[in-house]
């Protein structure tokens, strides 16, 4: 509010003290009437990008519930039908067996995975977190950097190693190797939680520890109570990216019972076979579904939760 | 000295404390990435198909791949034109998002909230639509180009067209981007504009001058993880053509996946991630580098 109204100030000044040549760059502004009708323009201009590009964005979420919702006829119909009639809801359900797959198993295991890697993630990143900004000991700061400069790690350079030792302790095809190592703290959570934990003030530690909290009660009772849109925020990321991820269950699962619903999907490959592209696209759908409502719900935390990391160099 | 002494078994209380609460990484980063490394850094000089036992090759994995591979520098190829193509193209649109999105016009929560929303759905389901949509007769772009009479290219299953095809889509996504650059938009401090608008600036000029300027750590920092998302690239690719056709999207990591879990070339692997990781290291040292003659921190200026 603030911001607007110290710059629509700067614009009274500037319409006094406006002298021929002073525009410059500006020239176009010149060319109307008037200001006001020169942001007119641009308001006009604004709202035509926004909206084009906006729909842009949506066009393959629509295209992709248009067509989940067509009779089988109508998917290879020129020109392609946006709103076909009937709107086939079953198309869903037939998604879920008729693909010769048990889509509702996939999509039970991808929820067992994501819940128990968000609960896992958020239990430890916090932990460590706390250790970090709240706790004082040796080569606590290089520690931390390490911490962070394995965010930069390719993927790839440990995950041909890690098969070998979840092959070696018999965990490929189970759902372990896709949850447990993110029981030990993700670098970016435990970077999200530091930042957050830093900004509570001291005092609340010190007053507590005078009437002989240890830090663990610390830790749960005033540090965690007081985090909990930090907390909320990691527990949307995670749960985004165990949902979403393909290469780990790529490579740790084999037998079909296992699978999750994006590797079900990433099994359609190309244009070999012709799938059944509604109920495929249903899938996808479903897929998507959870993601888009969680999205829906917590969008001020999503976008709130990158910006609160204070990234800015 | 009594005194002395308790206060020095309390630090040493909380310093033990404090290793014990960050224990948990400590021994994830052991078990799951430190050992990993050393061992994949073993493993690279290794011939190992986990069927047979391991036999010592000495540098021949990496001899091979630079004299008798040429699907490595396909690959390599393959991953550099992404990277020198697809990720500008990304930041410069993810930077006209968020200037778009930074004008104060009504409706905004909603449009961000439309533009985010693409980097956050699963890149399996946005690779299948696109399957759809890039399908060479019945796909929604054809039909649309048909509209304005142009007869669209075969897309995925054509050489020349495969990759620009996977570049044009990875655009519809810079969401994360976007948000980052607009956070940082939002924290450009008012007074430059206005004593700027005094001076007579043009838009252009303000953006030219000011915005780009105090945008440039914001830049870099994006710069920079999108080279090293770039390096990785790797579900898209698997999910729409599997490097196809004739090895036109073979990504440098679909490559390497495709030694080590179809091949089970379990060395050759490692040593092809190796090489990935110096180039990326390379690179990344290299951007900071020239980081110096463009990215403009508040601090530095003070000092000119």
């Amino acid at each position: 509010m603030d911001r607007s109204r110290s710059f629509s100030s700067a614009r009274v000044g500037q319409e006094h003290m406006r002298q021929p040549g002073q525009w410059g760059v500006i020239g176009i502004g010149r060319a109307f009437a008037s200001r006001r009708r020169f942001e007119l323009l641009r308001h006009a201009i604004t709202y035509l990008l926004l909206c084009t590009l906006g729909f842009a964005m949506l066009l393959p979420f629509l295209w992709m519930v248009s067509t989940a919702l067509k009779p089988d006829a109508l998917v290879f119909s020129i020109p392609p039908k946006w709103f076909p009639r009937p709107w086939v809801w079953r198309n869903f359900i037939d998604a879920m067996t008729i693909l010769g797959h048990p889509v509702h198993l996939y999509a039970r295991n991808t929820v067992i995975i994501a819940v128990l890697g968000v609960v896992g993630v958020a239990i430890s990143s916090s932990l460590v977190a706390f250790g970090f900004a709240r706790l004082e000991f040796p080569g606590r700061d290089t520690l931390f950097l390490l911490v962070l400069s394995t965010m930069m790690l390719p993927r790839f350079i440990t995950i041909v190693p890690q098969f070998i030792l979840f092959q070696k302790m018999g965990w490929l095809d189970t759902f372990k190797p896709l949850i447990v190592p993110y029981w030990f703290g993700a670098p970016f959570h435990i970077f999200l939680l530091r930042q957050f934990f830093l900004a509570i003030p001291a005092e609340l530690d010190d007053a507590a520890r005078v009437d002989g909290a240890s830090s663990f009660r610390i830790y749960l009772r005033i540090i965690l109570p007081l985090s909990k849109p930090a907390l909320a925020t990691v527990a949307i990321f995670a749960f985004v990216y165990h949902w979403n991820d393909l290469l780990e269950p790529l490579i740790f699962l084999s037998s079909q019972n296992n699978w999750t619903l994006a590797l079900f999907l990433a099994s359609f490959q190309g244009y070999m076979m012709e799938p059944r592209w509604n109920l495929l696209m249903a899938a996808s759908t479903i897929l998507t579904l959870p993601v888009l409502i969680l999205f829906f719900f917590a969008q001020r935390l999503f976008i709130g939760g990158i910006t609160v990391t204070g990234i800015k160099g | 000295m009594r005194r002395q002494q308790r206060w020095s078994r309390r630090r040493l209380m909380r310093a033990l404390e404090g290793y014990l609460f960050i224990s948990p990484w400590i021994v994830g980063f052991l078990a799951f990435t430190a050992g990993p490394i050393l061992a994949s850094l073993v493993l690279s000089f290794f011939e190992w198909s986990l069927i047979r036992p391991p036999r010592f090759a000495g540098i021949d994995n990496y001899v091979k791949i630079f004299t008798a591979d040429p699907l490595f520098w396909q690959s390599l190829k393959v991953t550099l034109i992404y990277v020198v193509v697809a990720i500008p193209l990304q930041l410069a649109f993810a930077l006209f998002l968020a200037i778009l999105l930074n004008q104060k016009v009504r409706l905004i929560p909603l449009f961000r909230t439309i533009f985010y929303l693409p980097s956050q759905v699963s890149a399996v389901a946005i690779a299948v639509i696109f399957l759809w949509i890039y399908h060479p007769e019945l796909g929604l772009l054809n039909e649309l180009l048909r509209y304005v009479g142009i007869k669209g290219p075969a897309w995925l299953i054509s050489e020349r067209w495969a990759l620009p095809a996977l570049i044009g889509m990875s655009l519809w996504s810079v969401g994360g981007a976007m948000i980052i650059l607009l956070a940082g938009l939002q924290d450009v401090p008012q007074h430059l504009y206005e004593a700027a608008s005094l001076d007579g600036a043009g838009e252009f000029a303000k953006f030219r001058f000011i915005t780009l300027p105090m945008l440039s750590p914001v830049l870099f920092f994006n710069l920079v993880l999108g080279i090293i998302g770039g390096f990785q690239y790797f579900t898209q690719a698997y999910v729409m053509t599997r490097g196809g056709p004739l090895n036109a999207t073979l990504f440098y990591a679909l490559y390497l996946y495709l030694n080590a879990f179809n091949f089970l070339k379990m060395g050759y692997a490692a040593a092809l991630a190796w090489i990935l990781f110096v180039i990326m290291i390379v690179v990344t040292i290299w951007q900071l580098r020239l980081a110096r003659h463009w990215v403009y921190y508040e601090y530095e200026g003070a000092r000119r």
